[in-house]
């Protein structure tokens, strides 16, 4: 065996073979992603001078849980820094998640708990949209709605709920208020959620979410969806306060407190003798 | 005569001379009913079952318990075109389209959830006082009877309106069913007309719902009166409360008044809740679709210790021979609640083979003089709301952030750790409230003034205490036993006495071995003594003025 | 016991009678009478006049009118106007006569006696002698055919009863083992009945609700929800090499895994997946499935595993059943073996 074989690898080759690895992986999955959605990928136009600011975000906040070419990063237990992140590629994750996630404000994260749960936006509107060209630039993937895709005037509203109770109720409750998944996990309520976000979170899957993908629920039924939810967190309670909207448990906890409370308090009252 | 009079007596003399009322009215005008706030418990119930069946029946002319399918085209707009039984449908009629429909139907849920709560604490006041002793066992029984029932009554109303949510608890009812060894796939097929949901079992729980368990409830709660008028209202003890008269306001007209008043109260109350407050909001959950579900499926509050049950259990079940024994459905949802109901049903005869007492008791115990009584009941208790909060773990784990997976560990931990904890700690809470009662008889009420002694010695002022306290500490003796011993087998005279059962002596040791014996006269008396010598040196000092 | 060292008891009974009743200021002023008795026709006054608000509310408030009140937001008028006068009507009457009771009316305790309800021993005697005469002259000891021959036939007499619940329905038969699924079945979405491409559901992706197409034939006829209640699945899509074991040897079609959505414990539907773990939980139970590995059960009171469905493509490229399910879905049952 001669010096130069190709058996001897040097690490330069291995570097390279892993980026290759990777590009390919990351491009397997963009391939994927757009199967899935092929009419929807990347319909969001970028200019080079946003692409290039989201670059410069991306660097200073993002790199280093999903790498400098959003590679992602393997959980490494010996980076004392973070060492349970897990940051994913975001090759081929489009726009849409980089918008759901970002003016959520789930991330960049915070604390790593169990799940990451959403707060204020550490970007504005026009950083978001900046980062998520940057990361849509490098493979097409589901991208932000646009305004047509909301408008929601010729959605059916029964339909919606039809779908809403067939795909959404069983975890974030019938009443969009959230639920309690395994684990110390849950859905969060979508009474607060803004229609795009919901559209980006069917169409992204963020966490545990499954992803509904416009095949799977296409746009016409996500906009019906989007609708029903909107209309019952709009609609008047006819019967009174409404609980939280979740149940029974709320109402048995009513009854027993203030119900029996106000009953028993009037016995008292019934059986004391007057001054 | 005045005229008024004269109009009374008339009557009076009309009803008299064709149903001889006349002897009644005299016996029981002027009835006594001893005044307690626990004692208005029961009568909660009573008028919410009142205000059940009334608001009742006014649903019963718009509900249409059919599981025929149509199309909704109604009021609700998010539920417009959609396919549905007519059982939903007419119930979203009645929510919507009628006027005060939704307030009568919130009232009958409200009422419903206040009826089982307040039969449930009226049992827990009758309980922990001993309400249920000799010559009320009967009374007892019935009374679990209609505890049984008013859940069932429940559960059946909570099925009807054919929601997501009753439909899902007719599906896992029919799990239970199906459950049942041997029979479970037939019975399920008979009651459901084939398989499940089928287009039967609506309208015939509806039968049940407002005909068959209604009827049985209305005789048993009948029958659960009389029983209570006849042999008159216990009452706690009390300055001339003994236990051969009864203490109170007579039927006419305070009771009258009170109580027909309270009727008032209660309806106001639940109608004022049901003003303010969404009860049950079927249009939400949407028709019931045996594929569709909601996160926090839940049912109403008196069903979910047997939710909770069927939650915590571990998954057992064994195939013998080719059959399904399904513990983790047998044990919590008919197993382990049939113990629970029988074992409540035969409690009082279970208490009376401990005491050994054939005697009458109208007198209530007040709970700490019944220490193992009260230790079992706050045990039970303890288990009843564990496997309750089990019931929910999903809503709280929502509200806390807390695991669901931990949550149902730590009930399954906490089922057998801590009822026996509350048990003990129950008991000895009662038996250390005894020891301090029978210091107060002895030596008086502690005043807080210290005195020294010539020796130098510190001793606290007692001074009386007032006649209604002594009449309440004294009951102590009403409550009291000593526990029964293996007698010999011949009496004095050499008749051959009746062996004392070998398990009655060990009960009554387990309940009253440890025990804190009420003091005698001459206990008393000596300590009064006592207390009168230490009030002589105090007194000139004017710092005690009198016992009251 | 009791009964005898109640020496202390009959005392505390004598004092009581040297217990001076506590006068009210109603019993002693007479102003404050007239003013409790005004409070009293207040109330019911106040009464009557929540009665007619009812009457003006059901007239006058439209049935979709709603109010928006702070915090609790916005809840329907009607039903709020309509519960306050009503219910502020009826708490009135009562909150007037307990009033009246307590402010006016006599609230000096009265004693009655308790008697025995017990006969005494000389009637028990004859209550038990005439009951045995009756026996007698009845000849029922004496007779043991007539005895034992009516205690048969009222044994026998409930029978009619229980035979006639017999046509409430049909027997089970194997019906809870059969589903729709056949081999071929073509795989449809809940709602819309449109057919599933395997190239529709991406990685993560989730079908919440799937059918057999065959379920759209039957819907006229029979309508669909006893089907429904045994042949809804749930189609998932993982990366084949997240795939750790199947129930049926390659069950999957490039990583999409059909189940059953019926929960093996008590039936409820389930379909709350979680895509990263791919864990499935019941919302009702909280029993836990990993989909990864054979549906099998990690969590929770669910004893068995939830049957997977065979799957793969026909001609056309649509997902159908390989063949129907393996082994009865949804809950447990004496026969299921």
């Amino acid at each position: 065996m001669s010096a130069g074989s190709p058996r001897r690898r040097r690490p330069i080759a291995t570097a390279a073979l892993v980026t290759v690895g990777l590009v390919l992986m990351g491009g397997l999955y963009a391939a994927a992603s757009s199967l899935a959605s092929p009419a929807r990928a990347g319909t969001n136009e970028a200019s080079p001078e946003l692409i290039s600011q989201g670059a410069q975000l991306y660097k200073e906040g993002c790199a280093s849980c999903h790498g400098l070419n959003l590679e992602g990063v393997p959980a490494d237990s010996t980076n004392k820094a973070n060492p349970k992140v897990n940051g994913p590629t975001l090759i081929g994750v489009g726009a849409a998640a980089v918008d759901f996630q970002v003016s959520t404000g789930r991330m960049p994260v915070g604390a790593y708990g169990k799940q990451v749960v959403a707060g204020r936006s550490s970007y504005t509107e026009e950083e978001t949209s900046a980062l998520a060209a940057y990361v849509a630039s490098f493979a097409p993937g589901p991208a932000i709605p646009s305004k047509e895709d909301l408008d929601t005037t010729d959605a059916s509203l029964a339909e919606g709920g039809e779908l809403f109770r067939t795909n959404c109720s069983q975890c974030h409750n019938f009443a969009a208020q959230g639920g309690a998944l395994s684990d110390g996990t849950f859905a969060p309520s979508i009474d607060p959620s803004q229609p795009n976000h919901i559209w980006e979170a069917m169409l992204t899957g963020p966490q545990n979410m499954p992803v509904f993908n416009d095949t799977t629920v296409n746009p016409d039924e996500k906009r019906a969806i989007i609708k029903y939810i909107a209309s019952i967190k709009a609609e008047s309670n006819p019967g009174g306060a409404p609980l939280g909207r979740v149940g029974p448990v709320s109402e048995g906890l009513l009854l027993w407190t203030l119900g029996l409370g106000a009953l028993i308090a009037c016995s008292v009252w019934l059986g004391a003798k007057a001054k | 005569m005045s005229t008024t009079q004269r109009a009374v007596a008339t009557t009076t003399t009309w009803i008299d001379d064709r149903i001889g009322a006349g002897k009644w009215l005299k016996k029981n005008l002027r009835k006594v009913f001893p005044d307690h706030w626990s004692f208005m418990l029961g009568e909660i119930a009573l008028y919410s079952f009142i205000l059940l069946l009334l608001t009742g029946v006014y649903l019963t002319l718009f509900f249409n318990p059919s599981m025929k399918e149509v199309i909704y085209n109604g009021s609700y707009a998010p539920l417009n075109g959609i396919s549905m039984t007519q059982a939903y449908e007419s119930t979203l009629r009645v929510s919507f389209d009628v006027r005060g429909g939704l307030l009568v139907r919130q009232i009958h849920h409200w009422a419903a959830l206040l009826f089982v709560a307040s039969v449930s604490v009226h049992m827990l006041r009758i309980f922990f006082t001993g309400a249920f002793r000799k010559p009320r066992e009967l009374n007892w029984v019935i009374g679990v009877g209609l505890m049984t029932l008013a859940i069932l009554e429940g559960f059946a109303g909570y099925s009807l309106p054919d929601d997501l949510l009753s439909g899902t608890g007719l599906r896992i009812a029919q799990g239970i069913v199906l459950a049942i060894p041997l029979v479970g796939s037939y019975v399920s097929s008979f009651l459901f007309g084939g398989e499940f949901p089928g287009t039967d079992f609506i309208p015939r729980l509806y039968s049940i719902h407002i005909l068959l368990i209604p009827g049985i409830l209305l005789g048993t709660l009948t029958a659960h009166l009389l029983l209570v008028w006849y042999q008159k209202h216990t009452q706690f003890p009390g300055p001339g409360r003994t236990n051969k008269n009864v203490v109170g306001f007579p039927l006419f007209p305070v009771y009258t008044a009170k109580a027909g008043g309270f009727f008032f109260i209660v309806s106001g109350i639940i109608t004022l809740m049901s003003a303010m407050f969404t009860i049950n909001p079927i249009w939400l959950y949407g028709p019931y679709v045996p594929d569709q579900v909601t996160a926090g499926s839940q049912p109403d509050w008196y069903i979910g210790w047997l939710d909770g049950a069927v939650r915590v259990i571990p998954n057992w079940e064994t195939v013998i021979f080719g059959h399904n024994i399904s513990w983790n459905i047998l044990l919590p949802a008919l197993i382990i609640p049939g113990i629970m109901f029988t074992l409540l049903a035969l409690y009082p005869w279970i208490e009376a083979k401990a005491t050994g007492d054939k005697s009458e008791h109208h007198l209530l115990d007040r709970p700490r003089n019944a220490p193992t009584r009260t230790g079992l009941g706050a045990m039970g208790l303890s288990f009843y709301i564990l496997i309750w909060i089990s019931g929910g773990n999903d809503i709280i784990a929502q509200a806390f952030s807390w695991s669901i997976n931990s949550i149902t560990w730590t009930i399954r931990v906490l089922l057998i750790v801590l009822p026996p904890v509350v048990f003990i700690i129950t008991r000895r809470i009662c038996l250390g409230l005894q020891r301090r009662d029978r210091d107060k008889l002895i030596h008086g009420r502690e005043t807080g003034i210290i005195k020294r002694m010539p020796s130098g010695e510190y001793l606290e002022v007692h001074a009386p205490i007032s006649e209604a306290s002594r009449a309440k500490l004294i009951s102590a003796r009403e409550s009291h036993y000593a526990p029964l011993e293996a007698g010999p087998s011949h009496d004095e005279n050499g008749v051959k006495a009746p062996k004392k059962g070998r398990l009655g002596v060990k009960l009554s040791n387990f309940y009253f071995a440890n025990r804190v014996v009420p003091p005698t006269d001459e206990e008393i008396a000596e300590g009064q003594h006592h207390a009168a010598d230490d009030l002589e040196t105090v007194r000139p000092s004017g710092q005690i003025t009198s016992g009251h | 016991m009791s009964q005898d060292t109640s020496g202390e008891l009959e005392k505390a009974q004598e004092r009581e009678h040297e217990l001076e009743h506590v006068l009210r200021r109603t019993d002693t002023n007479p102003r404050a009478a007239q003013r409790a008795e005004r409070q009293v026709a207040i109330m019911f006054g106040l009464s009557m006049l929540a009665s007619i608000g009812f009457v003006a509310a059901y007239v006058g408030i439209s049935k979709t009118a709603s109010i928006n009140i702070p915090i609790i937001g916005s809840i329907g008028l009607l039903n709020l106007a309509l519960g306050l006068a009503s219910g502020l009507g009826l708490f009135l009457i009562g909150a007037g006569a307990i009033h009246w009771a307590r402010q006016l009316m006599s609230d000096e305790e009265i004693i009655d006696e308790r008697k025995s309800f017990a006969a005494d021993d000389q009637t028990r005697a004859q209550v038990v002698e005439d009951f045995q005469q009756g026996a007698e002259e009845s000849g029922f000891m004496k007779r043991p055919l007539i005895r034992r021959t009516l205690l048969a036939a009222m044994a026998l007499m409930p029978i009619p009863a229980i035979v006639l619940l017999r046509d409430l329905g049909p027997l089970p038969e194997t019906k809870s083992r059969n589903t729709l699924w056949r081999s071929g079945s073509r795989i449809v979405q809940d709602i819309s009945y449109k057919p599933i491409r395997p190239e529709d559901i991406p990685l993560g992706g989730l079908v919440a609700s799937a059918l057999p197409a065959d379920l759209k034939a039957i819907e006229e006829e029979q309508g669909t929800l006893n089907e429904r209640a045994k042949a809804s699945i749930i189609l998932v899509r993982m990366a084949p090499d997240e795939i750790r074991s199947q129930q049926i040897q390659d069950g999957d079609y490039q990583g999409i895994l059909a189940f059953s959505k019926i929960c093996t414990h008590l039936g409820c539907p389930i379909a709350l997946y979680q895509q990263r773990t791919k864990h499935l939980l019941c919302p009702c139970h909280q029993s836990t499935f990993d989909l990864a590995d054979s549906g099998n059960v990690i969590f929770g009171p669910a004893a068995r595993r939830l049957p997977q469905l065979a799957i793969t493509v026909d001609g056309q490229g649509y997902l159908v059943a390989k063949e129907g399910f393996q082994e009865p879905v949804g809950p447990s049952f004496w026969e299921r073996g």
